[in-house]
């Protein structure tokens, strides 16, 4: 078998909404270099909170290109409040699974798109629950999907 | 195009190799302990190739111990030695940061044992100091044990040196020689050796084939209990066939040396030259004292796994030693010993080409590699920074 799903290397060869969206009303960015993988997601957003737009850069293997891919396509058209329900269980279900040792990406994908989410509250001065947005760091990213 | 440039990793048997191991698979595929002469014709294969792996190390045969691989031999060797210092109550151990793990994890293991184990840097360029040997070495060192040449980056260890200050010392010394056998001259004897392991599967053997050179009066502590095979020391019905054609393919190596030296540097430096161009590259390890056909290079802002994928999709097979391809969270051990950051590491390629490869397979990833760079780079934020200023260069 293969290491990736089809769903997987689709993504990964053919990734949706790579880029940068100039005007973005919200970016966010996680992950860290030092440990190899790196996702910034921008949003677009309009006055009635649905995401227009979205765009990602990302540094990482195959399999976090291809969670950043999924979750861009996840959440382009839904409200800002449906953003924030997503799961990076949903994000490995859509790309038909990830190898154990992957599943980190997925919630570095559900990571980005949050502080994406956050940048915009507060550029934006909507109130919101801190605790709702705190970031893991790598080592609790790994415990988190039992790495 | 499909090009194959993972010959660290394994290479595909030869002709000579396959031809000569087919008999023993089904026509003389006698039990080599057997008494009947159809045994006998296996016992008498074995000896044959020991003879010749002997000659091609410049050994004596009754030296050779076939094992299932390099690793089984690095293992029994470092164990063999450390019970034999441990005996004279002696428990330290040298090696260096950027062992294969078949040293590294039996030295881990000996450490927990009660062992003392000093790892000698590497240094930038990938290469051992003696004068950190020298002063490294204690009263109650048991054992020196450093690589012939590195898997990732290609580096030759002063073997010799090395050697001569062990003999001198009276230190046994042994060296992992998977990936210079059948690719470099070794001599036992004129290097000081006491103790060697080679990989078949690195020089167009099959996998699953090894052996240890052990140096007359160098007790060996058995890994394998069972059977007398091997003058006891590693039980088991021998792989015949695998020994057989560990033994061709290593003579067959041995006697093409310098024509496929000669015909992979070329490549490997036009592969150098011409990758290295791309802007924020770095060439990892000293070029001077090189294996011929390893190239491991850098480029920043990417990772390594996906730029694997990438090439895979071209047709083109090499390694990387970022943390994803490593399945933890650091990135390999050897380029963190020579000093790169992990961020660096993370973006590391290794292709490593045979005589069996052409300069059209060369050109064909000098056309490739630079465009998957540039592509993940278009798409990798921690580049947009460095190309911003937001970010310091590293390389």
């Amino acid at each position: 078998m293969a290491l990736y799903s089809e769903k997987v290397m689709d993504h990964f060869r053919n990734p949706r909404n790579v880029g940068q969206i100039d005007d973005a009303d919200g970016i966010g960015e996680v992950g860290n270099a030092k440990c190899g993988d790196i996702m910034r997601m921008y949003l677009k957003i309009d006055e009635n909170q649905v995401i227009t737009d979205v765009k990602f850069n990302t540094f990482g293997c195959g399999s976090a290109i291809a969670t950043s891919s999924m979750a861009t396509e996840l959440i382009k058209g839904k409200t800002v409040k449906e953003a924030l329900e997503l799961s990076n269980k949903a994000v490995v279900e859509a790309l038909d699974g990830l190898p154990v040792h992957k599943l980190h990406c997925s919630v570095l994908a559900e990571q980005a798109v949050r502080a994406a989410v956050k940048d915009y509250y507060d550029k934006n001065g909507i109130a919101y629950d801190p605790a709702d947005f705190r970031e893991m760091d790598e080592e609790e990213l790994h415990e988190h999907v039992g790495h | 195009m499909f090009v194959y440039a993972d010959n660290a990793a394994t290479t595909s048997v030869s002709k000579t190799a396959l031809e000569a191991m087919l008999p023993y698979l089904t026509q003389n595929y006698g039990n080599p302990s057997s008494l009947y002469s159809f045994g006998q014709k296996a016992q008498e294969a074995l000896q044959q190739a020991r003879e010749t792996v002997a000659r091609c190390l410049n050994a004596d045969p009754r030296e050779i111990y076939f094992t299932s691989g390099g690793s089984e031999a690095d293992n029994q060797a470092i164990v063999s030695a450390a019970r034999l210092g441990a005996r004279k109550g002696k428990k330290h151990l040298i090696s260096t940061k950027f062992e294969h793990h078949a040293v590294l994890h039996t030295l881990k293991k000996l450490e927990k044992e009660g062992f003392e184990v000093t790892l000698l840097d590497v240094h930038e360029d990938g290469v051992v100091r003696l004068e950190d040997l020298k002063a490294a070495i204690r009263e109650d060192t048991a054992l020196v044990t450093v690589m012939f040449a590195n898997n990732e980056i290609g580096t030759v260890q002063p073997i010799a040196e090395i050697g001569a200050l062990c003999r001198e010392k009276k230190i046994p010394f042994h060296c992992d020689a998977v990936q210079a056998a059948g690719h470099m001259p070794i001599d036992v004897k004129a290097m000081n050796i006491d103790m060697l392991a080679i990989s078949g599967h690195k020089f167009h053997a099959p996998k699953g084939v090894g052996a240890l050179y052990a140096r007359k009066g160098m007790v060996l502590t058995n890994i394998i209990e069972g059977g007398a095979q091997e003058r006891g020391k590693r039980a088991g019905t021998e792989n015949v066939a695998g020994i057989v054609a560990m033994a061709a393919a290593l003579e067959e190596s041995c006697a093409h040396m310098e024509e496929n030296t000669a015909k992979i540097i070329p490549m490997r430096d036009k592969l150098f030259a011409e990758l290295a161009k791309i802007p924020h590259s770095k060439i990892n390890g000293s070029l001077e004292k090189h294996v011929p056909g390893t190239v491991n290079m850098c480029f920043e802002g990417i990772e390594g796994e996906s730029l694997l994928l990438m090439l895979d999709d071209a047709g083109i097979c090499a390694s990387s030693g970022s943390a994803c391809t490593s399945g933890s969270l650091d990135p390999s051990h050897v380029l963190l010993a020579i000093g790169l950051p992990h961020e660096v590491a993370h973006g590391s390629l290794r292709l490593s080409i045979g005589e069996y490869n052409t300069m059209e397979e060369i050109d064909h990833i000098i056309e490739t590699v630079p465009k998957v760079v540039a592509y993940l780079r278009a798409m990798s934020p921690v580049w947009d920074e460095l190309q911003k200023g937001q970010r310091q260069h590293l390389i």
